[in-house]
């Protein structure tokens, strides 16, 4: 039996390892890219090690933008990609939970028709209505904004049905106490419902700052100036060239750190993350 | 669905319910409505000459062989990307869920995979699978495996199903693992007194108690396949070659970007609505029935 | 108190998109699809304008390929934020051509500015492409190329090849990409990027047979193609066979295979003479380019080839003041210092003839001749209907559709005749569909 237990545990080690690497390579790989230069990368002649290129590299990508494409300086993109994901995840907690709230606490006419208003959007993402869309927010003067970037995206229903899940299980006795201390509705939500709901919040804005920062078609679309693209969306810009070379090092710097900040949030709020994760999609 | 205690009243409702409300009608009802006048209508790329011409898109549509063509790829691409992350994603959870030491740091290492966008993703697997500069790619030539995604359509199918399913494990690897961890350790043990081996443990007991969350991952997975992977194919393939990585979602961008075909592509998008509606009442009725116990 | 935070983030992120900067001068939007050393062009060409006057400042941008940078052009127009100038590939002429009212041709620009504007200045074999057939000149070319064989004559030495006489049939390069493969090129003997372009519409050009009927469709949007006929389908014979030992390797339907050339990993190919700034910076070896190669059996080949690149689209809607810009701007990108300076340093095609005299003056050729080389393959025969240029509308999509089918052949799922008919079949689906649209 002990036996057993060892091998099997050994076992464990070893598929998890083998997980690890598999996960983790094609990221040191790119890693190891964005320490070269570029002529040892194009000549198929990259090694396994990180070159002497880092701080070169990062420097030049961060501070000043590539010499052959898009020419502005990754740190401004990665402001726009922040200002756009705090927006995304923000705005959508704010619309959401007071939607959640009036569905949940209230007893009126067209509820249900509010809640299947709503409800429809849950999962028809952006992609399959983009130009139409698109449409839309020229013609409301959107583009290049940062409202333009987000706003749209804000529209699904996610974040609506997680509170409404979870205003479901706060208990009926909490409302009519605070009835009784002569709270009102706007008291009560102030005062229970929004401090019973901080872990519930904070989880969907880390899954949903990682999905404002995702977004490829979107920002794609809207944003015609340079200076108001994504990093994301930079690296594809960075990697199509027309009679000239991909700087392939200075592409891989950039998808080192359009990688950082999301995987920084999910690996330092891990707890936040797989509650957020669970619960969104239940 | 209805709380015992609540609030009475109009106004105050319907004014939490605006902000939301008016982002959906604007942004979501608005432009699908558009879509569908605009899959009514022949238009010219600049937009300065349109022409009514009710079901033609749609009768072009059923005819196009690349529609069908878009709808078999997406159903190979789901198909196999479920699959293997799915299981891959399970051997890993079963594993993680033993009591092993830095079990929690192999967890960690796992799922952050997640984070990263599809579009970077995209990039990651090309870099290493493009035939002239892909370091795997040249691995694969040496020994003499003929790899070319340029223009082996089969090839090209692999690296986005193995780009996809890369980013979707960490995901399916959590809900496994939550999955597992709910399970009572008696019903095991019980299992273990029995005298059932681990292997004839698992299946018999562990994999139908997991099969909610199977079944619930199977749909997710779908809905990741049909949408979300738009970034990994834009950048590892761009639909190609010759069609073979092209899915339904790719082809509403493709058809209709440069305005070529803005009418075909609102077509596809009507198509895909009444698609996603459909998958919206039927994970409806799921999502109920697990609240429900 | 998060939700507090929370509204004033939110309401924080719109005030600060609200400010934007406030404009002295009157600013000129040029979207552009150029990367690396030309990138570098691009900025200079604006920097050196914005420097020589105080009324208008160009600003330039990258919007990705050129048909991404296309559909950008397109899209932002129904939106109404189009930019002023639109850099567009030559491919996407007929389509910018059909849109009246979205774009402003620049004959009439320049003469309602009243900029000095000879369109006998400038190279006809490369305003021939962006004029009506009146002559009436509608683009500013800006970028021109044309299809060229470079070649590396270091591997050539190895294979034990002439470097100095690259061949100059198609079997010879079959011949020689044997040799070279047996010399260690085993993974690819010769290639081309841009696929279309080279076996479909510089191949008809250079062989002086048609693609499609009415001059290739310059004489209207009715033309029919019909480039499935017996020497393009003998040509994809031959690359479907020579791509099953790798002699021939496919490069992709763009030119994001041309860094095969460049890292001597295939001895030939043929791609745009543009190509030049990226060889001169990136290959390590000895190199040459020469004219494309043709068949000898056909009558008259080689004739003349045909150019591409890009040219400079003026967007219409816009303010006369912005128009004035635009046509000074254009004014100063024709002179003839920079026209010269443009063409030595980019390997681009001079655009005025004033400019390629100066340059052949000067002797500059001797040393590179192969700067010469796509001016010599342009100019090599009075153009005929076949080889005039050609205009199609939605070709962008169209050469899509090609590439689809080229790649069908090269990997075996079609045979080479059945896989051009299909590709006639359905560019004649779009264009028939585009006639319907451009004609009202």
């Amino acid at each position: 039996m002990v036996e057993d237990r060892r091998l099997g545990d050994a076992i464990a080690y070893v598929i998890l390892t083998i997980g690890v690497l598999i996960v983790a390579f094609p990221v040191w790989l790119t890693f190891v890219a964005s320490t070269w230069d570029a002529a040892t990368i194009i000549n198929g002649q990259l090694p396994l090690y990180p070159g002497p290129k880092f701080f070169e590299n990062y420097y030049r990508i961060l501070f000043i933008g590539t010499s052959g494409t898009t020419r502005e300086p990754v740190l401004n993109m990665m402001l726009n990609s922040f200002v756009m994901a705090m927006a995304i995840a923000l705005g959508k907690i704010f619309i959401s939970v007071l939607s959640a709230y009036a569905i949940v606490y209230y007893r009126f006419p067209f509820r249900m028709a509010a809640f299947w208003i709503i409800f429809v959007t849950l999962m028809l993402p952006v992609e399959v209505r983009i130009f139409p869309t698109f449409k839309v927010v020229s013609d409301l003067g959107m583009l290049d904004t940062y409202q333009g970037l987000a706003v749209p995206l804000i529209a699904s229903a996610t974040g609506t049905l997680l509170f409404r899940q979870f205003f479901m299980t706060i208990p009926d006795e909490l409302l009519e106490a605070s009835r009784i201390d002569g709270a009102g509705p706007f008291r009560f939500f102030k005062d229970t419902v929004i401090p019973l709901s901080i872990t519930t919040i904070a989880a969907l804005f880390v899954i949903q700052f990682i999905y404002g920062w995702n977004q490829y078609l979107w920002p794609l679309l809207v944003t015609t100036k340079d200076s108001m693209q994504t990093i994301v969306i930079a690296i594809k810009k960075m990697i199509v060239t027309s009679d000239a070379l991909t700087e392939w090092q200075l592409a891989m710097a950039t998808a080192m750190l359009a990688m950082l900040p999301p995987v920084l949030v999910v690996v330092l709020m891990q707890r936040l993350f797989v509650k957020g994760l669970v619960e969104t999609e239940k | 669905m209805m709380k015992n205690a609540y609030f009475s009243g109009l106004t105050v409702p319907l004014l939490l319910l605006l902000p939301q409300l008016a982002i959906t009608v604007v942004f979501f009802y608005w432009p699908a409505s558009q879509a569908v006048w605009q899959s009514f209508l022949l238009q010219d790329a600049f937009g300065t000459s349109t022409e009514f011409v009710w079901f033609e898109n749609y009768a072009e549509l059923f005819k196009d062989p690349g529609y069908f063509k878009a709808l078999i790829n997406t159903a190979i691409f789901s198909t196999f990307v479920c699959i293997l992350s799915l299981s891959i994603a399970l051997l890993f959870a079963v594993m993680a869920d033993r009591q092993i030491r830095g079990a929690e740091i192999y967890k960690t290492l796992l799922i952050w995979p997640y984070a990263v966008a599809p579009a970077v993703a995209g990039v990651l697997w090309i870099f290493m699978f493009d035939p002239s500069l892909g370091m795997l790619a040249r691995g694969l030539a040496s020994l003499g495996v003929n790899w070319n995604p340029r223009l082996n359509g089969n090839d090209a199918m692999l690296l986005v199903i193995l780009a996809a399913t890369w980013k979707q494990i960490s995901y399916n690897f959590l809900f496994f693992l939550a999955g597992l961890q709910s399970i009572p350790k008696s019903v095991i043990e019980a299992a273990v007194i029995d005298g059932a081996r681990p292997w004839r443990r698992f299946w018999t007991i562990v994999f139908p108690l997991l099969s909610p969350t199977t079944f619930f991952l199977l749909v997710v997975n779908i809905v990741y396949v049909f949408f979300d992977t738009f970034g990994i194919i834009d950048t590892v393939t761009g639909g190609g070659p010759s069609g073979a990585t092209e899915t339904l979602v790719y082809k509403v961008y493709s058809d209709g970007k440069g305005g070529s075909n803005l009418g075909g592509s609102a077509a596809q998008s009507v198509v895909l609505l009444v698609m996603v509606i459909a998958m919206t009442a039927f994970q409806f009725r799921f999502i109920e029935r697990r609240v429900s116990y | 108190m998060f939700m507090k935070s929370a509204i004033l983030g939110s309401i924080a992120a719109i005030a600060l998109s609200a400010a934007s900067p406030a404009l002295a001068q009157t600013e000129i939007q040029w979207w552009h699809a150029l990367t690396g050393a030309n990138n570098d062009v691009v900025v200079k060409l604006a920097e050196e304008f914005n420097a020589s006057q105080k009324d208008y400042k160009v600003v330039p941008a990258y919007k990705g390929s050129y048909p991404d940078t296309l559909n950008a052009g397109i899209a932002a127009f129904r939106a109404g934020t189009a930019p002023h100038i639109l850099q567009v590939f030559e491919v996407g002429t007929g389509t910018m051509m059909s849109a009246k009212g979205a774009v402003k041709p620049v004959h009439e620009l320049m003469k309602e500015a009243g900029e000095p504007f000879d369109p006998k200045a400038y190279l006809p074999a490369i305003t021939g492409y962006y004029s009506t057939s009146k002559g009436d000149m509608l683009s500013m070319p800006f970028n021109s190329s044309s299809m060229v064989m470079w070649y590396n004559k270091d591997a050539f030495k190895k294979a034990g090849l002439n470097a100095d006489a690259p061949p100059k049939t198609w079997p010879e390069v079959f011949e020689a990409a044997k040799k070279l493969k047996a010399a260690g090129f085993d993974k690819c003997g010769f290639t081309n990027a841009w696929a279309t372009w080279a076996n479909i519409e510089q191949f008809g050009a250079w062989h002086n047979i048609p693609i499609a009927t009415k001059a290739n469709g310059l004489e209207g949007f009715d033309a029919v193609l019909n480039f499935n006929s017996p020497l393009f389908v003998k040509h994809l014979t031959n690359l479907v066979e020579l791509q099953k030992d790798k002699t021939y390797d496919y490069s992709g339907r763009t030119n994001n295979g041309e860094g095969r050339f460049t890292s001597g990993e295939c001895p030939i190919m043929l791609t745009s003479s543009g190509f030049f700034g990226n060889v001169r910076a990136n290959a390590k070896f000895d190199w040459g380019n020469a004219p494309m190669p043709y068949y000898p059996e056909a009558a008259g080949a080689p004739q003349n080839s045909i150019i591409g690149g890009a040219s400079l689209w003026v967007m219409g809607g816009k303010k006369a003041e912005e128009y004035k810009g635009v046509a000074k701007f254009f004014t100063f990108i024709s002179h003839i210092d920079r026209q010269v300076k443009l063409h030595t340093e980019s390997g681009y095609l001079p655009i005025t003839k004033a400019a390629y005299e100066k340059v052949k003056a000067s002797g500059f050729y001797k040393d590179k001749p192969y700067l010469e080389t796509p001016i010599l393959e342009l100019t090599n025969k009075e153009p005929t209907e076949n080889s005039r240029g050609l205009r199609f509308g939605s070709l962008v999509q169209i050469r899509d559709i090609w590439s689809e089918e080229i790649e069908a052949a090269l990997n075996g799922q079609k045979t080479p005749k059945a896989a051009l008919d299909a590709a006639v079949e359905r560019g004649n689906q779009m264009l028939r569909q585009f006639e319907r649209t451009a004609s009202r």
